[in-house]
């Protein structure tokens, strides 16, 4: 939409003055559709707020950074190892994405990581997991012990 | 005055730090970054591969501006400024 096109329609529609457009940075346009455009058909990154990882093709996006994803894959992280499981088509509901990365093909190749079996990462990632919480049990309890309050477990960063 | 092609830190959440040129920002306060460096990334190995990144505004905990790009008199005086504007002092509270 040109210029002036936009100021007939912001003029018709009574908009209050704050919300005049002509307000913005002249050249900036203010939409994600805008922003997430040029990812479209490229390899991503996508992190979730549950931790995931997730690898694909985004076909798709809206303004709340909904997407579509093609070709998904899960790709599990345990220290310098990875593992990856084929998921297929994604729809994320914006609300979940942390962050999207589009992936230097290049670097791709030369990262320091080692690629282990599904069945391998998933059995670290338990591992680990289970560290985690005899970690986190042993901090609770000697918190407990000394007064504080542990009610409060931390699930969800966001 | 934009920071667009300025250095900031975005520092998420979830802890994650990410230094980059500021490529885009957003109504949200979505971000977009440039040529990214994460802090302490044997951490956070998924990060390695990536070149730049979209971060959503709703996991943004706070951005780290350079202090020679923001200039902090000029910016009281416009918030003194419209504060004592009637009209969008209205507008704000119409908003609330």
């Amino acid at each position: 939409m040109n210029t002036n096109l936009w100021k007939i329609t912001v003029t018709k529609l009574n908009i209050p003055q704050y919300l005049n457009m002509d307000n913005f940075l002249p050249g900036q346009i203010f939409t994600t559709s805008a922003s997430l455009v040029d990812s479209v058909d490229r390899k991503l990154l996508v992190v979730l707020r549950d931790g995931r990882k997730l690898i694909g093709v985004l076909r798709s996006f809206d303004q709340f950074a909904n997407l579509v994803l093609q070709d998904t894959i899960e790709r599990i992280y345990v220290g310098d190892a990875y593992g990856d499981i084929p998921r297929g088509i994604f729809i994320i509901r914006g609300e979940n994405v942390v962050l999207l990365g589009e992936i230097d093909l290049d670097k791709e190749d030369e990262l320091p990581l080692r690629q282990v079996p599904v069945e391998e990462i998933l059995l670290a990632q338990r591992e680990e997991m289970e560290a985690r919480q005899k970690r986190e049990k042993l901090k609770n309890k000697l918190l407990h012990d000394q007064g504080f309050s542990v009610d409060f477990t931390e699930t969800d960063l966001y | 005055m934009t920071l667009i092609g300025h250095q900031v830190t975005v520092e998420l959440k979830n802890d994650l730090a990410i230094t980059g040129i500021l490529s885009s920002v957003d109504q949200f306060l979505n971000i977009k970054l440039d040529d990214i460096r994460v802090m302490d990334d044997t951490k956070y190995p998924h990060m390695m591969a990536v070149k730049n990144c979209f971060i959503r505004g709703s996991v943004v905990r706070y951005v780290q501006l350079p202090a020679s790009a923001v200039d902090t008199a000029l910016l009281q005086d416009a918030a003194r400024r419209e504060a004592q504007t009637p009209t969008t002092a209205a507008a704000h509270t119409m908003n609330r």
